[in-house]
């Protein structure tokens, strides 16, 4: 579960990124955090990922509270998330598995945890069958496929997924958003940051509007534009 | 993460190494000039100490009794020079002595073999604890009554603690000196590798990576860096040490000097090369990679 109380935070330069926001999400749920550039929505996932700390506000991901979290559990809390971003991040010289097989041994996986893994989690991307191609050699949906499994390849409790069809045309970013909802329905949470108000209006789910640093609306079913002025 | 993934880290370390073989090539280049400079300037220092102490070993201050002072008067001196707070020991040596070792000296030379004893001068045989005050302890006999004249090698001792002093102080500020040098080149070949790799770096520490599993590959990497500079640099310093030991002992002019044997000397040298690299490798290391961990 996530819960943000109160939340503020504001840049070494001045800027109020986010300014008093309070938000639960549910284990299970499918989330949609929507908003203009500059609303704050990248603020909430650095928040949520650890990356900076909130100047007001208690946050909670997944059992850890952020606001009093040693150093040593950020990677314990990092491993209930998985992150997917729009721009793939992938290691071009590592293969499609060994891109995979890299984010297990940096949390401790064994070799064999790791054979048995990476095909599971390669076939729910249906990509069983790129596991040797490296991603120069994957169209953008492969590359985008790729980075999902990636997330997904710990088992985490929450995705968190950044604008992922940002670099995809618009037949691709509905299969994505279509895998993304079966691996909802498997039991993960999952954040999707986007933009695409075809693509939100489309699934019918619950939609977060971020402007300006504040919450402007959040219900189920499609997207709210606006601003919030003053 | 409870284990070390020791294989996966030596071969991390290792393909970081090689990705940048230039840069790793220099910093094991600058690891061996620097481990090589110090240690030529440490084994100089070594070995002027070693002929300092074989000097305070053999060194004799020479106090020559007045003549006409007799046996009481002498043994009168010889309790005033114990007393001396520099000295370790005063021997007696009667003119009938002194010239028996003289003639023991030269038992060639047929027109020493009938000399008068008479000639020469009782003397004591005053040996001192610290060489460096031996031109202080030999005033003080000097001054003393009944003292004739006193015979010391100021000069030669006084030169010997020069290179012993001036090959210390070079000797600790050049390991200061390149010490620091040696953890700046390291450090940036090791930022380069960490730039290279950083945006792996961002996804490990995204998918909960903890610092120590980041931070490895590039500490062995800068072990490896370092070792490797330390086994070549004493491979080097050997080579080196046995020419110029080679070159004294053929040389007329530095009979005097006695080089102590590279056998003796090894141990010490390697473990200290070893230890020095290892140091700066992975401080190297450490310190490049530190900004990366920070979050």
């Amino acid at each position: 579960m996530i819960r943000l109380k109160d939340v503020e935070m504001v840049y070494d330069n001045g800027t109020k990124a986010i300014q008093g926001i309070t938000l639960t999400i549910e284990d299970g749920e499918f989330v949609f955090l929507v908003g203009p550039s500059g609303s704050g929505k990248s603020t909430i996932i650095k928040l949520l990922t650890g990356e900076v700390e909130p100047c007001s506000g208690r946050i909670m991901i997944n059992g850890f509270s952020t606001s009093n979290i040693s150093e040593r559990q950020i990677p314990q809390m990092r491993r209930t998330l998985g992150v997917i971003f729009q721009d793939f991040r992938l290691i071009e010289k590592k293969t499609v598995y060994d891109n995979l097989a890299f984010v297990m041994r940096a949390v401790g996986a064994s070799s064999k945890e790791i054979r048995k893994r990476i095909p599971y989690v390669l076939e729910l991307v249906d990509l069983e069958k790129k596991a040797n191609s490296y991603p120069t050699e994957l169209s953008g949906g492969e590359q985008q496929r790729v980075a999902i499994a990636r997330a997904l390849v710990n088992n985490p409790e929450t995705v968190i997924a950044d604008e992922p069809t940002g670099n995809l045309d618009p037949e691709r970013s509905l299969e994505l958003m279509d895998l993304l909802v079966k691996i909802n329905e498997l039991g993960t949470t999952m954040v999707v940051v986007t933009h695409e108000k075809n693509l939100v209006d489309r699934f019918g789910k619950r939609v977060v509007t971020i402007d300006s640093g504040h919450v402007i609306n959040d219900s189920v079913g499609g997207y709210v534009g606006g601003h919030i002025h003053g | 993460m409870g284990r070390h993934n020791f294989g996966y880290f030596v071969h991390e370390g290792l393909s970081n190494m090689f990705s940048h073989g230039f840069m790793s090539f220099a910093a094991i280049g600058i690891t061996v000039a620097c481990l090589l400079i110090m240690g030529t300037f440490t084994l100089v220092a070594v070995n002027a100490n070693s002929l300092l102490k074989d000097l305070e070993q053999e060194n004799e201050i020479l106090a020559y009794v007045e003549d006409g002072y007799d046996e009481y008067e002498t043994r009168a001196l010889q309790k005033k020079l114990e007393e001396v707070s520099n000295v370790a020991s005063v021997t007696y040596i009667s003119r009938q002595e002194a010239m028996e070792a003289f003639l023991e000296d030269y038992p060639e030379e047929e027109m020493f073999q009938d000399l008068d004893p008479q000639i020469l001068q009782d003397r004591f045989s005053i040996k001192i604890y610290d060489l460096n005050q031996i031109s202080q302890t030999a005033q003080q006999v000097r001054n003393m009554e009944g003292v004739a004249d006193v015979n010391a090698y100021e000069d030669v001792a006084g030169g010997f603690i020069t290179v012993r002093n001036v090959a210390s102080v070079v000797c600790i500020a050049l390991i200061v000196i390149l010490f620091v040098v040696s953890v700046f080149i390291i450090s940036n070949t090791i930022r380069l590798t960490t730039f290279d790799r950083r945006e792996e770096i961002a996804i490990m520490r995204m998918v909960g990576a903890t610092n120590g599993f980041i931070r490895w590959p590039f500490v062995y990497e800068g072990f490896m860096i370092g070792f490797l500079g330390a086994v070549i640099a004493f491979l080097f310093q050997w080579g080196l040490y046995e020419a110029v030991a080679q070159g004294v002992s053929s040389n007329d002019a530095l009979q005097l000097i006695d080089v102590i044997p590279f056998q003796e000397l090894w141990k010490p040298v390697a473990a200290t090369f070893s230890v020095a690299g290892i140091l700066v490798g992975v401080g190297g290391s450490l310190s490049a990679i530190r900004k990366f961990l920070l979050v």
